[in-house]
């Protein structure tokens, strides 16, 4: 027995067609489990994206920390009765791409395949996540992969820049802790380490499924039960709790030698749910969010020539929020991007926005939204995002006019409280002068 | 497990905002096949300014873009990094759309923009409503004759140039052992030029290098209009008539096609880096790119691409899972460009390895596969792979205009991208045995180590 349940978003953009509608449906399979549907008979192809929430790096054993990300590299090392090489030819005789990785608030698994490979893709995927094997030479060979990616981070100044940032922003709380772990973490994970991960993270009741292409509503409800029939119905508790950003000092430095510093900054900021979070979101790229239209390019790239890139973003995780920022400019001028910043969001704690920019910030996020559904990767990532925030099936529709409801005045209020300089921290990460 | 991908850098943009579409597009690397409902159309206007259509109608959504058949090859000697400097300043006004304005505008009208340079080709794009392409085609046209630039806008965007060569080389070890490697390996192409350019010339550019290369190259009659999503040729033709075709063909100088004298000896370069964490081994022969290929070298060397590169491939078959020598090992061919390209082979030794290590395995697994051969079914099973890429590809009408863009920028054909596909499929066992002997030979080759530690 199949339920579906229907949604239709209306993206009002094409003048010539009117209201173009994409169907989302929500599927239950005959054993209960849930999945949203974008049906897509177009091209001969099928994408299946899941994620299992609070089952990422911020739920890393304390000691264990990589143990996430190890997993995510380890589920295509072999499953059943087929070694990693045997997997892998499996998967390629079919042409299937398979991958499951981690990041700091879930877990996640997906493929695509072409139509005529759907059954193996389904049947390589159910036995992935059931019994991986995780056999000793590949458990080696995935920790020798994580030591190599500790080394590129501490490598690269903008890694090392964020996870110092995190540090600083979550003592004490597995968000400060580092997602790809430190050599000891990483050499103490164990095979019960990985299975046990799996047995307490992977449930039903944190699963959320996006399936986009070739397939019906009717077919997908039997494969959501070949896939998922197996798992428990409930995670363990997490045992994660809400937490603010720490007071950072003003300005930590990193010396480097290196030509370019590179700056990362943030403060307090808000989580998806938090009424204010769209006003965040009007005002973060009215400041920084908004590519070439925002003040910070306009100031720090196009008039004084101090960087390549400047930009802020809101980061809403699961258990905290933040406004952050970063910017590259060489050693001797760093200084001043980094003076411009702070200019800026004073200024924009100040005053807020004037009407044009809340006009043009309305027109480019409500107008530029159809782009985020032009392929079936992009709708898949789009939803899957949806659900994990629980934002509900009806989200396309009310998005538009979450972001047409937002007023001058919420942006000065959102402002005054989120753009305080002294809740700020940077960390740089080079040679820079005159800081 | 997703690592940098610094050894592979790809074309230089002029928005960071964009980089993680790039990463993802680079995924698709074959060009695509031809079905009823997504199949490219064309014509060309009568000043030479190709068009080519895309219609995929999915969702209302168009990607316009405009490429140049020019890049940093094109560049006069002491000039690097003018083309893609140029590229910035085409942001910067004309008449009627003030400086800055642009970008600012395409937002206005909920759309995004961005631009790239690379060897052969410098592109611009639009992603927009289908009711917005009309206004983007007006402006791209525009800008297209009649780029206003002054210093005030122009040494400002210089130093952005700077930064940005800073971001990605100059804080970079193992993009900095990359560029002296492609120095290294083409003796004479303007290849072995950095495309963002080397920082004392792009120091000197100004107003006049900037202008000189526009006027030069810059002309319907030396681009191409793709436009890909929910379109028809017979709404598009109209327009791009209205706008692009009302500029008039001016006469191009040839372009300076320079080749390299055989090469006589592998090179090795070492570069120790205090900055450098991880070691690492990278190695490029150079190899016929699909037009510079007799045959079909060029479709040969992308399967042998593939049965030493893929997921299951002989790299990390043989050194990642069973010799345990290296982390991550990669191969991969690179056949776009109007000149030669690579082959190329990149190894991240365990911690308990080493680069020589990872060297001797990688020379023994081309000795051995030299003596004797692929297997059919490797063969076959990396057939299966790319031809199920051209599908994939389908899926973006942005990677897909640009598969075409490259296509055609770098001397192919739209009957060459539709045909790729079966051209694939028709290669042999025989035919890939043949090019890995051609090509990889140690005289094509450069070798490099990016080694850890205090500078000698």
């Amino acid at each position: 027995m199949i339920r579906a349940t229907f949604v239709a978003i209306a993206l009002t953009l094409g003048l010539a067609h009117g209201a173009e509608a994409m169907e989302i449906k929500e599927v239950t399979s005959p054993g209960g489990i849930k999945a949203w549907l974008v049906e897509e008979h177009g091209l001969p192809l099928l994408s299946v994206s899941a994620a299992f929430r609070d089952a990422g790096s911020a739920t890393n054993p304390q000691g264990r920390e990589g143990l996430a990300i190890m997993l995510g590299g380890l589920m295509n090392e072999g499953a059943g009765d087929m070694d990693a090489a045997a997997f892998k030819r499996a998967l390629e005789s079919h042409a299937i791409s398979f991958g499951t990785s981690a990041d700091t608030d879930a877990f996640y698994l997906a493929f695509s395949a072409l139509s005529e490979h759907k059954d193996e893709a389904f049947r390589l995927a159910a036995l992935a996540l059931s019994s991986p094997r995780f056999d000793g030479d590949a458990v080696e060979r995935v920790r020798s992969q994580m030591l190599v990616a500790q080394k590129q981070i501490e490598e690269d100044p903008e890694s090392t820049a964020g996870v110092l940032f995190n540090e600083l922003a979550f003592p004490g709380h597995p968000y400060g802790r580092r997602e790809y772990g430190s050599v000891e973490s990483v050499s103490a994970i164990t095979r019960d380490d990985l299975t046990g991960f799996i047995a307490a993270r992977f449930a039903r009741d944190n699963l959320f499924i996006t399936v986009v292409g070739d397939i019906t509503a009717e077919e997908l409800g039997a494969r959501l039960d070949q896939l998922f029939g197996g798992l428990p119905a409930n995670a363990t508790p997490h045992g994660l709790s809400d937490v603010t950003m720490a007071q950072m000092a003003p300005m930590t430095v990193i010396q480097r030698d290196i030509p370019q510093s590179v700056v990362m900054f943030g403060a307090p900021g808000l989580r998806i749910k938090d009424a204010d979070f769209m006003a965040a979101n009007v005002m973060n790229y009215v400041l920084g969010g908004g590519s070439f239209a925002s003040r910070l390019m306009t100031e720090v790239r196009e008039k004084r020539g101090l960087a390549y890139g400047v930009s802020t973003f809101l980061l809403p995780n699961n258990f905290t929020g933040l406004i952050m920022g970063q910017v590259a400019t060489d050693n001797a001028r760093v200084a001043e991007s980094i003076s411009v910043i702070k200019a800026e969001l004073e200024r924009m704690r100040n005053e807020g926005v004037t009407d044009e920019e809340l006009t043009n910030a309305k027109a480019y996020l409500t107008g530029s939204f159809a782009l985020r559904f032009d392929s079936n990767a992009r709708i898949a990532s789009q939803l899957l995002g949806y659900q994990l925030d629980e934002l509900g099936i009806d989200y396309v529709v009310r998005r538009n006019q979450l972001i047409e409801a937002v007023t001058r005045e919420d942006i000065a209020r959102v402002a005054a409280y989120l753009l305080d300089s002294g809740k700020f921290g940077f960390v740089v990460v080079g040679a820079p002068q005159g800081l | 497990m997703i690592f940098c991908d610094c050894f592979r850098p790809g074309p230089f943009m002029r928005s960071r905002i964009f980089q993680a579409a790039l990463a993802a597009a680079a995924f698709f690397l074959a060009p695509v096949m031809a079905r009823a409902d997504f199949a490219a159309e064309t014509f060309t206007l009568d000043n030479g300014m190709q068009v080519v259509v895309l219609p995929d109608h999915r969702a209302p959504v168009v990607t316009h873009m405009v490429w140049y058949r020019t890049g940093s090859i094109d560049e006069p000697a002491g000039t690097s990094g003018i083309a893609h400097f140029l590229e910035h300043l085409m942001f910067k006004g004309t008449d009627e759309i003030p400086p800055g304005e642009f970008s600012k505008i395409v937002a206005r009208n909920g759309g995004q923009d961005n631009a790239f340079t690379s060897f052969d080709y410098t592109a611009y794009f639009q992603r927009v409503a289908r009711d917005r392409l009309e206004l983007v085609m007006k402006m791209e046209a525009d800008r297209m004759e009649n780029l206003v630039l002054a210093d005030e806008q122009v040494l400002p965007e210089r130093d952005v140039i700077l930064e940005e060569r800073s971001s990605r080389i100059d804080n970079n070890p193992g993009s900095l052992l990359w560029e002296q490697m492609m120095a290294a390996l083409y003796l004479n192409h303007p290849y072995g030029r950095s495309i963002i350019g080397w920082r004392h010339e792009m120091a000197t550019l100004d107003r006049e290098d900037a202008l000189a290369f526009y006027a030069r190259f810059y002309a319907p009659n030396n681009a191409i209009l793709i436009v890909a999503g929910d379109i028809t040729l017979e709404e598009l033709r109209p327009l791009a008539e209205k706008y692009y075709g009302r500029i008039d063909a001016r006469e191009l100088p040839p372009r300076l096609m320079l080749a390299d004298p055989p090469a006589l000896l592998a090179r090795r370069l070492t570069l120790t880096d205090p900055r450098a964490q991880q070691p690492s081994f990278t190695r490029l022969y150079v190899a016929p790119s699909y037009v510079t290929a007799s045959g079909n070298d060029a479709y040969a060397l992308e399967v042998l691409g593939q049965i030493l590169g893929g997921a299951s491939g002989r790299m990390n078959r043989i050194l990642v899972e069973e010799q345990g020598i290296a982390a991550s090992a990669s191969a991969w061919y690179s056949g776009d460009g109007l000149y030669d390209r690579t082959i190329g082979f990149s190894i991240d030794p365990r911690p308990e390895s080493s680069l020589e290590a990872g060297e001797a395995a990688l020379d023994a697994l081309i000795a051995d596969f030299l003596a004797n051969g692929p297997t059919e079914e490797e063969v076959t099973r990396a057939k299966t792979v790319i031809m199920a890429d051209a599908i994939f590809a389908k899926d973006s009408q942005q990677n897909l205009a640009r598969l075409y863009g490259v296509a055609l920028t770098t001397g192919r054909t739209i009957e060459d991208v539709e045909a790729w596909p079966q051209r694939i499929g028709a290669v042999t066992l025989d035919d890939v045995r043949r090019v890995a002997s051609a090509y990889l030979v140690p005289a094509r080759s450069v070798t490099g180590y990016l080694v850890p530690g205090a500078v000698q």
